[in-house]
């Protein structure tokens, strides 16, 4: 008898296990977009671009030819490999202390150029690698290691909200922010996604997904009550929605 | 093709170009800009990418992208603007990544000014950025010698997988010559295979990293590096020498402090004063041979810097105690004549009080 392969993991995706922690999203995150580069089948001629943080090891995880950035760089670097290679796949997969804080003047002047590139967002309102110290998209009250009487805004500041400010700018074709808390969300990001990467195809300009996502180490709380922070307390300051389709990418 | 009469900026630009370099990544600053106007006019032509990044930063990480792919890449910029770049900088180093950047010296510290300084010795011969690592530069002193180390530059960064700085002052970059950009005879074939341009028909992915979160391992890719900087000190070292066989003392000078220098020990040659001159043309790895050759019948070296006084502690490594090294040097943009550093000569060597 023949079993019937009703599923399997995605060849976009090396078989090293990831070392994130418990409850964090990034490993879901990675493999859908693992899933969209297979399913376009795109993997050979795709050039990924990590980043500094949490994430910095994907080059490990995704099933491509990868690059390291230097923190905030991503959408520099995908600048240069996509301008000798127009022809190939070029994407970024930054936390929000890399893209938002220290490399935002990056990834607002990769998408003015309409550099046609995708930037995997993934927003968790945190540092996570260096021990849970505030991101300029840490929420008004939220606790940290460098505000721990919580975010005060007179202090501090506003939360950051990219896919807001990046949708202004002329270069930038696809923008949506989608939230991977539960499983009918999840399912949008992975839509998501796979709609940067067509506009990418189509040579349409900068796409950019921003995916509100965990970090139950930092935040002190379980992966259940983490999914239902993303959902209680992110998804209200970060409305989910495409913010930018330019062209209409269906 | 015959000689065509160009700006230094500009000699570098299209020395690049007939290196093979056809893409660059730059940001304006004074005194190089003309370099980054050329490569805009030129490269578009040639089928390459000019880019005006949003910052040296940006400049550098761009380059950083461009390099992995394979290609000859460059960028420039001057002493501000290359402080940014060094973070950069030492990521190609750790990630093995070939790029050719110049370095157009101005004065400084901080904003400085933009008058001819040779002030960023110490920054690009002594790593410069994080981390434990040199990289070759180069010191051209005429625009013709600027055609054939742009050449070299490209090669080097490519035999060996690293950046190469090229570095020159203020007045190379913005005086003019006539220059003759040959063809040249023997090119090297540089595989690159480890470049990531997608895994179609090479077998597998490819990694561009300079992280190494194991101590040991990244010891050992440590080690690699090194094995790496005592390859090229073996084979990259230039220099020139002029009358060092007789001479009492000796002058050490690079780029264009060097031609100046040169005409006072013309000068001091007329009145009897039995002077030569090493000319470094790589600053690292520093020429110790011609110091090392002389040690026993040299009666002294004085080292001629736009600086504070840099170079001169190469200088004093490589003389190793064997005879006493004076310095004059101006900074501050300011350029050393060829009677203030003859009457150096001469308070020196020449027997008489100036």
């Amino acid at each position: 008898m023949t079993m019937k392969t009703v599923f399997k993991k995605t060849s976009g995706l090396t078989d090293k296990p990831t070392h994130y922690c418990p409850g964090c999203t990034h490993g879901v995150i990675h493999r859908l977009v693992g899933e969209v580069l297979e399913e376009m089948d795109i993997l050979e001629d795709t050039i990924g671009v990590a980043s500094v943080g949490c994430s910095v090891l994907s080059y490990e995880y995704f099933n491509c030819d990868m690059t390291q950035a230097a923190h905030g760089r991503a959408p520099a670097v995908a600048t240069g490999v996509k301008r000798v290679l127009p022809n190939r796949f070029v994407f970024t997969y930054q936390g929000d202390g890399d893209l938002a804080s220290i490399g935002i003047s990056e990834v607002i002047h990769a998408a003015a150029r309409g550099e046609n590139i995708t930037v995997i967002f993934v927003n968790n309102a945190i540092y996570g690698m260096t021990g849970g110290q505030m991101a300029p998209t840490t929420l008004i009250g939220q606790k940290t290691a460098t505000t721990p009487f919580g975010r005060d805004v007179s202090i501090q500041g506003s939360p950051i909200k990219v896919c807001e400010m990046i949708s202004t700018l002329d270069g930038a074709a696809y923008i949506e922010r989608v939230s991977a808390h539960d499983v009918p969300h999840i399912q949008k990001v992975k839509k998501a996604i796979r709609k940067a990467f067509e506009t990418q195809k189509k040579g349409l300009g900068f796409s950019l997904i921003e995916v509100l996502s965990t970090c139950p180490t930092n935040w002190g709380l379980d992966p259940a009550e983490s999914l239902d922070w993303v959902k209680d307390n992110m998804v209200p300051v970060y409305p989910l929605g495409v913010y930018k389709n330019k062209e209409g990418v269906k | 093709m015959g000689k065509v009469l160009m700006k230094g900026n500009e000699v570098i630009a299209e020395a690049a170009v007939h290196a093979g370099c056809k893409y660059f990544f730059g940001y304006p600053i004074t005194p190089q800009s003309e370099l980054v106007a050329y490569m805009a006019r030129r490269l578009p032509e040639a089928g390459g990418v000019f880019l005006q990044a949003e910052s040296e930063i940006a400049a550098i990480n761009m380059v950083y992208g461009a390099a992995g792919t394979g290609v000859r890449v460059m960028t420039s910029s001057s002493s501000p603007g290359f402080s940014l770049k060094q973070e950069g900088i030492s990521y190609l180093v750790g990630s093995e990544l070939p790029a050719v950047i110049c370095n157009i010296v101005r004065g400084g510290p901080g904003l400085g000014n933009i008058q001819p300084a040779q002030s960023d010795y110490f920054q690009v011969t002594k790593g410069g950025g994080h981390g434990d690592y040199n990289i070759p530069v180069l010191a051209p002193a005429s625009l013709q010698e600027i055609v054939e180390l742009t050449q070299d530059a490209f090669d080097i960064a490519d035999r060996y997988r690293t950046p190469v700085i090229l570095m020159g002052d203020g007045m190379l970059g913005q005086m003019m010559e006539p220059v003759e950009f040959g063809e040249r005879s023997e090119t090297e074939q540089f595989k690159k295979e480890w470049a990531t341009t997608g895994t179609r028909g090479d077998g597998g992915p490819k990694i561009i990293t300079s992280l190494e979160l194991d101590a040991e391992s990244l010891e050992e890719r440590n080690r690699n590096l090194q094995r790496k900087f005592a390859r090229i000190k073996e084979n990259e070292v230039r220099y020139e020498t002029y009358l060092i066989d007789d001479a009492d003392y000796i002058m050490v000078a690079f780029g264009t402090v060097a031609r100046i220098t040169l005409n006072a020990i013309n000068k001091a040659r007329r009145e009897g004063v039995k002077v030569g001159l090493i000319r470094p043309i790589s600053l690292w790895p520093f020429p110790e041979k011609p110091f090392i050759e002389t040690r026993g019948r040299v009666k002294g070296f004085i080292s001629v810097e736009m600086s504070a006084g840099q170079m001169i502690e190469d200088i004093r490594l490589a003389v190793n105690g064997f005879a006493p090294v004076d310095f004059f040097g101006r900074t501050g943009g300011v350029v050393p004549t060829q009677e203030e550093i003859y009457d150096k000569i001469m308070s020196v060597a020449g027997g008489v009080t100036v």
